[in-house]
């Protein structure tokens, strides 16, 4: 029991520092796209302890105290759920107990709690905000639930574990082996970690800045933590279902940084589209190829 | 880390108690990590653009834009100031967190400026206002606004930028001040409550 919650500590600590490197480099790469020198690579790490060295927040009830708290724990959970290694006792949270379909669950759990706090709030910047989020939810889940359910048959197995185990080699990454369902959920991939074309709900000039409006000093602070926690929990997640898995942190942080890389480069590359515009394009080319990966998956059953 | 510069070494080594050395730590986090929100009151606006730009870059010395005041540092005044865009200004100021710091750019809210006899500006913002750092000139350029923020920043390292408790110990005065050129049209209480000890008295 005690190497498990040592296990859980490890992992809640990796993910952030590892998520403050990465968007460390994110914002440092961003500015030299800009022709600009950029902040330190640990200025997200300096910010978010600014956050939690305000001396106020403001306090709108309960509910608004819990919202950061649901998001982090929704994070947390999500986390503990994923395994980080194969072939390995370490960090391996509970997944043993868990599969895919309680992990789709779990990481929307966050979100819900954090719009319930921002209605709270009566902030009407945040309540678009969150009106955004929900929305373009709908067209990110619906490719992303198609990838995973083609996975799943693929696999015959719901446990990301076994998902994980059974890619031994390179032909049998997931990546090459159902090539259709990857293609899918790179588009629910970009859209899940917040990157343009499908960054309008928390882009700092839209709205401003969205669901987040309102929260200020602590719980900025444990929202920007929790967003570097969640955007490695997928990060690892994708390793883990498309890229085979890793044995041992170096491959990890090797292989989840490649996907973050991506992400990047699309996030520089391309315009924003407003909230309809993402739903749209999401269920126009991600979903056709997606219905047409299941048709011949099930026509070849 | 290369952003211990000398002069953060020598007062570092200054310190005596455990104590001090936190605070001295907490405000280097300060004033590393400034979330600029940049009202663009005159004819100043214009030179933030090319201060946070590829041209002056600001990110570099941890200053980045701010959404919304809940999120802000630092609010930056850029110019002039009419009666009706102080109220908005006030109540701004009002929503940012402690610790919370004005940068007023120009000369317009150091002494009036070219506006020195208009009907509708204010004259000397720091009366309204706690500011912090003035940055003179008509308008100053980014060169001189960044050197503000380093002004700013020193000052925030030896714990002298305290003007939100300034602001806080002395809010009947600046409510007085308010109220003379506001009169009847006065901000509602509930922007300010919080400051009076008798949960608001004014």
């Amino acid at each position: 029991m005690l190497f498990t919650i040592f296990n859980s500590l490890l992992a809640v600590l990796l993910t952030y520092s590892m998520g403050m490197l990465y968007y460390g480099f994110y914002r440092i790469g961003n500015a030299r796209i800009h022709r600009r020198v950029g902040p330190p690579l640990w200025q997200n790490v300096i910010d978010n302890i600014k956050l939690f060295a305000k001396r106020e927040a403001p306090g709108h009830g309960i509910m608004f105290h819990l919202g950061p708290v649901i998001m982090t724990a929704g994070t947390i959970t999500s986390m503990l759920f994923v395994p980080f290694l194969k072939d390995s006792a370490w960090l391996q949270g509970f997944s043993s107990y868990g599969n895919l379909i309680l992990l789709i669950y779990l990481m929307v759990v966050g979100p819900l709690g954090n719009a319930l706090a921002v209605g709270v709030s009566g902030v009407p910047f945040g309540v678009m905000g969150v009106t955004r989020g929900l929305t373009r939810l709908i067209g990110l889940e619906v490719p992303f639930f198609l990838s995973v359910a083609l996975l799943m048959s693929g696999s015959g197995t719901i446990s990301i574990s076994e998902i994980m185990m059974a890619q031994d080699s390179f032909s049998n990454w997931n990546m090459m082996a159902h090539p259709a369902a990857f293609i899918v959920s790179l588009f629910s991939f970009v859209g899940m970690m917040g990157a343009s074309p499908f960054d309008v709900v928390g882009a700092p000039v839209e709205v401003y800045s969205g669901p987040q409006a309102e929260f200020g000093g602590k719980y900025l602070g444990f929202l920007a933590a929790q967003r570097v926690m969640f955007s490695m929990v997928k990060l690892i997640l994708w390793v883990d279902l498309f890229l085979g898995g890793a044995t041992n942190v170096f491959i990890l942080m090797a292989k989840s940084f490649a996907l973050f890389f991506f992400y990047f480069i699309v996030g520089a590359a391309f315009p924003r589209f407003k909230t309809e515009q993402a739903v749209d394009f999401m269920l126009k080319l991600p979903l056709i190829i997606g219905i047409g990966a299941v048709l011949v998956r099930f026509w070849s059953l | 880390m290369d952003n211990l510069n000398k002069k953060d070494k020598a007062q570092l080594k200054e310190l005596k108690s455990p104590m001090a050395v936190v605070d001295w730590a907490v405000n280097w986090f300060r004033k590393q990590s400034i979330f600029m929100l940049a009202y663009g009151t005159g004819c100043g606006a214009i030179e933030i653009p090319p201060t946070v730009t590829a041209r002056y870059d600001a990110e570099r010395f941890g200053v980045r834009g701010a959404a919304t005041p809940r999120q802000a540092d630092v609010i930056v005044l850029s110019g002039y100031l009419a009666v009706k865009t102080l109220k908005r200004v006030i109540r701004t100021y009002e929503q940012m967190q402690e610790p919370k710091y004005v940068i007023a750019l120009g000369s317009c809210p150091i002494n009036g400026g070219m506006y020195w006899d208009s009907y509708n500006t204010i004259k000397q913002l720091d009366r309204y206002l706690p500011v912090d750092v003035t940055v003179a000139g008509c308008m100053p350029r980014p060169e001189a606004v960044l050197e503000g923020f380093m002004a700013l920043k020193d000052k925030i390292q030896r714990g002298e930028a305290e003007g939100a408790r300034d602001y806080r110990d002395n809010i009947e005065k600046y409510k007085n001040n308010q109220k003379e050129i506001f009169g009847d049209k006065m901000l509602p209480g509930y922007t300010c409550d919080w400051y009076f000890s008798d949960g608001g008295s004014f």
